[in-house]
C-alpha cells in the first residue's frame, strides 16, 4: 500500500500548498490547493512560476476537479498536478487522462491494482489531457 | 449498421477484464458497496429489491439478429426466461448473480455489446429515431452521429463523475420519436439555407421530478463543430451544476437558474477555447461511420399493393405498420404490450423469434423503440403478410401501436428498490379494461411511473399516472395532456389521487368525456388542449 502517488521525473516539490485566496493575496507562493468549488482558471495569469497545483477531491463522486486539471493543462500549466482526498484506485487512470500526475488519496492504494487500471486499456477514444492519440487518430493517421 | 474494429473491440474487451477485477475486489471485501456501487452502476449494474439487475446497451436502439440471439441467450442461461426492454431503447435483466455478471459482459462481447454507461453519472446511451434510415421525413440518418458520440463518450475521463446522469437524444426529422426535448440534450440534425449539415441543439430537458422541456440554445451547429459544442455543453455542467442536492443535480436545474441565455452565453466562451484543443475528429472518420449506415439494397419496382381480405391482418397493419421511404416497403412495429401484459416484456423464445424474423424479412436489423416495442425497419410489403401470421403464433401481433394498451410502464414496485408503487398491476388492468374500445379511442399515449423519478415519462403522457406512497399504501396521482412528441408538453396534474382500481376508473370518466366531446378526427389530446382541463376535471371529480 502506497500514500502517495507520482508520475514526474523532477524532485517533489516541498513548499506547502497555500489556499486560494492567500495566492491571490499574496504573489510569491510558488504552490496552491484549489478546492472543488473554487475556478481553476483564476490561476491561468500565474501558471509559469506555479510548481504544484493541489486539487481536493472532497467525495469520488465530486467530479469537478477532472474539469480543472484538464483546463489547467489546456493553458500549459506543466507543474506537479496533484489530486488530492477522496481518491479510489478505478479513478487514477481518469485523472491521469485529465492530467493528474500525482496522487495524495486519503487512504493508501495497492500499487499492483493501481498499475493493473493504468495498463488495461490499450485504446481510448478520445483526445483530453494526456497526450494519448483516440482511436480516430489511429484510423485515420 | 456499425460494426467494432480493433480499437472498439479492445475497449470493450478492456471493460470486462476491468469488470470482473472489479466485482472480485467487491467479493473478497477489498471494496465496500460504498465504494464498488458507482462501479458497478457505470456498468449498468443495480441492487434492487429481489437481485442485481443488468442494464444492457443498445446503442441508438438498433441491433441484428445475432446480437438479438445473445440478449435470449442471456435471458435464459443468467435470469428467469426473459427481458424487459426499456424507455431507454435498451433491455434489463432482473435476476442477475453478481458473480455471473463478468460472464454476461464477456458473451455480450463476442457480438459487440456491453452494458457501458447504462446507469452512473455519466453520460448515459444515446437514443434515437426507432425508425431511422428508413423514414420518409429524415433529413439524413442520425445514427452515424449517435455512434460518433457513442465513442467520444465512452469512458470519457472529464465527464465520468458528473453531478447527475446525463442522456442525448438525436432526431432527424420534424416528427419527434424520441422524445428529443425531454432529453439533457436534445439534437435535431437538420439542414442550413446554404445546405450543409448541422444540428438544433436543445439543453435541459428532462422528466423526474421538475420536468422540464428543452429550450433551444443553439440553432445551427455545423456539424464539424459537433464534439467540441457538446464537450463544451458537458463542461460547463460539469463545472457548475448542483451537487449539493441529487434532486437539483440535472442540467434542466442549471439551465432553468442561470437561465438559457446566460447558459447559452457560458457554453459559447467554452466552446471558443474548446474548438481550439483539436477534439473534433476529422471529416473521413464520419465518413468511415456513415458507410456501415447505408441502406440495405432494396429490391427494385417493387410493389406498393397489399392484400387486406384478412381483417385481423389489415388491423395490424393499419395500426402497426408505418410508410417507408423505399418504394414496396414498409416499417413494422411489433407491440411488446399484449392486452393484460407487462409492457416491453419479452420472453427468450419470443426474443430469438424476432431475432429469425428480423433475419428473414428485414436485412437483419431491429430496433428498440422508447415506448418499449420492436421494430423491424425494412420489410419487403409482400412479406408484410407472412411475418404477421407468424407473429400471430407467438403473442406477438397485438396491433395495439399508439393505442391505449400500449403503455408505457417502469418496472415499479414489482421490481425497483427506488419505487414508491407497482406500476405493472395498474398497467395490466388498464390494457384490461379499454383494449374492446382503444380502436375508437384513437391515438393515445399513456404512461406510468411508479415513483417520482418519472422512468415511465408520465409527464410526457397524453393521460399520465404517477404512483406515490401515501401513509403506506400506494395511491395514483393522475394528469393528463403530457407529450413528448414535437409538439411537447407536460401534463397537468387532475387533483386527489386514487387507489389501483379507482385509477382505472378516473381514466374511464376522462375517456367517456372525451368521446362526448370530441370533434371529428381529434385525438384525446387536441380535444383536451382545445376544451381545457376542467372539462376533464369536472367529468372525473364530478
Amino acid at each position: 500500500m502506497v500514500e502517495g502517488l507520482r508520475y514526474r521525473d523532477d524532485a517533489a516539490h516541498e513548499e506547502p500548498a497555500v489556499t486560494l485566496d492567500a495566492f491571490l493575496d499574496q504573489s510569491n507562493a510558488t504552490a496552491v490547493r484549489l478546492e472543488s468549488d473554487e475556478d481553476a482558471r483564476k490561476l491561468l495569469p500565474f501558471l509559469d512560476r506555479l510548481a504544484l497545483i493541489e486539487v481536493a477531491f472532497p467525495a469520488f463522486r465530486d467530479g469537478r476537479g477532472y474539469s480543472a486539471g484538464r483546463i489547467l493543462r489546456e493553458a500549459g500549466y506543466t507543474g506537479e498536478l496533484r489530486a488530492a482526498g477522496d481518491v479510489l484506485v478505478d479513478q487514477i487512470l481518469p485523472m491521469r487522462r485529465c492530467g493528474f500526475d500525482a496522487f495524495a488519496p486519503d487512504k493508501p492504494l495497492d500499487p499492483a491494482a493501481v498499475e493493473r487500471a493504468l495498463g488495461r486499456y490499450s485504446n481510448v477514444y478520445q483526445k483530453a489531457a494526456d497526450g494519448r492519440a483516440p482511436a480516430w487518430k489511429l484510423r485515420h493517421g | 449498421m456499425y460494426k467494432y474494429d480493433q480499437y472498439d473491440q479492445s475497449i470493450v474487451d478492456a471493460r470486462v477484464a476491468e469488470f470482473r477485477d472489479q466485482v472480485a475486489r467487491r467479493m473478497s471485501g477489498e471494496l465496500t458497496e460504498d465504494q464498488f456501487k458507482p462501479l458497478r452502476l457505470m456498468n449498468g449494474l443495480y441492487l434492487q429489491l429481489h437481485a442485481y439487475m443488468l442494464r444492457v446497451a443498445v446503442p441508438y436502439g438498433t441491433l441484428d439478429s445475432r446480437q438479438m440471439h445473445m440478449l435470449a441467450h442471456i435471458a435464459r442461461k443468467y435470469d428467469k426466461g426473459y427481458g424487459h426492454f426499456t424507455t431507454r431503447q435498451n433491455i434489463q435483466y432482473n435476476w442477475i448473480e453478481l458473480k455471473d455478471a463478468g460472464d454476461i459482459l464477456a458473451d455480450l462481447a463476442t457480438v459487440e455489446m456491453h452494458a457501458i454507461q447504462t446507469s452512473g453519472n455519466c453520460i448515459r446511451n444515446t437514443t434515437s429515431d426507432q425508425y431511422a434510415g428508413a423514414a420518409a421525413d429524415e433529413v439524413a440518418d442520425p445514427r452515424p452521429w449517435a455512434e460518433l458520440l457513442r465513442q467520444w463518450s465512452t469512458f470519457h475521463p472529464e465527464f465520468t463523475y458528473l453531478p447527475r446522469k446525463f442522456k442525448v437524444a438525436i432526431i432527424a426529422s420534424d416528427e419527434d420519436r424520441a422524445a428529443m426535448r425531454l432529453h439533457d440534450i436534445g439534437l435535431q440534425l437538420t439542414k442550413n439555407d446554404a445546405g450543409e449539415t448541422g444540428f438544433k441543439v436543445y439543453v435541459g430537458g428532462g422528466m423526474g421530478r421538475t420536468p422540464m422541456v428543452a429550450p433551444l440554445i443553439r440553432e445551427f451547429l455545423p456539424a464539424a463543430d459537433y464534439l467540441s459544442y457538446l464537450e463544451a455543453c458537458l463542461r460547463v455542467y460539469n463545472r457548475y451544476g448542483r451537487r449539493d442536492n441529487i434532486y437539483k443535480a440535472r442540467i434542466k436545474i442549471l439551465v432553468h437558474e442561470i437561465g438559457a441565455d446566460e447558459y447559452r452565453r457560458q457554453v459559447e466562451e467554452e466552446f471558443l477555447h474548446v474548438k481550439t484543443l483539436g477534439i473534433d475528429p476529422p471529416a473521413e472518420e464520419f465518413e468511415r461511420i456513415n458507410a456501415f449506415f447505408a441502406s440495405p439494397a432494396w429490391e427494385r419496382g417493387l410493389s406498393d399493393d397489399l392484400d387486406l381480405s384478412d381483417p385481423d391482418f389489415k388491423l395490424w397493419v393499419d395500426q402497426n405498420v408505418f410508410a417507408h421511404k423505399a418504394p414496396g416497403y414498409a416499417i413494422a412495429t411489433i407491440s411488446l404490450k399484449p392486452i393484460g401484459g407487462i409492457p416491453g416484456d419479452a420472453s427468450a423464445d419470443q426474443i430469438d423469434l424476432m431475432a429469425d424474423l428480423a433475419e428473414a424479412y428485414s436485412f437483419d436489423e431491429l430496433r428498440v423503440t422508447h415506448s418499449q416495442n420492436i421494430v423491424l425497419p425494412h420489410v419487403k410489403k409482400a412479406d408484410l403478410y407472412a411475418l404477421w401470421q407468424k407473429l400471430e403464433g407467438a403473442g406477438l401481433a397485438t396491433a395495439n401501436l399508439d393505442l391505449i394498451s400500449d403503455i408505457i410502464a417502469c418496472p415499479g414496485l414489482d421490481y425497483c428498490s427506488l419505487a414508491n408503487a407497482r406500476s405493472i398491476p395498474v398497467a395490466q388492468k388498464i390494457s384490461a379494461r379499454f383494449a374492446d374500445r382503444e380502436q375508437d379511442l384513437g391515438e393515445l399515449k399513456l404512461k406510468i411511473s411508479g415513483c417520482i423519478n418519472a422512468c415511465g415519462h408520465h409527464h410526457a403522457g397524453h393521460i399520465g399516472i404517477l404512483g406515490v406512497d401515501r401513509k403506506g399504501t400506494e395511491n395514483y396521482q393522475l394528469s393528463l395532456g403530457g407529450s413528448g412528441a414535437e409538439d411537447a408538453s407536460l401534463g397537468k396534474i387532475t387533483g386527489p389521487g386514487f387507489d389501483e382500481d379507482g385509477v382505472v376508473d378516473a381514466i374511464e370518466r376522462t375517456l367517456d368525456r372525451y368521446v362526448e366531446v370530441r370533434e371529428e378526427g381529434e385525438r384525446f389530446l387536441d380535444t383536451y388542449r382545445r376544451v381545457g382541463f376542467e372539462t376533464f376535471k369536472e367529468a372525473i371529480y364530478g
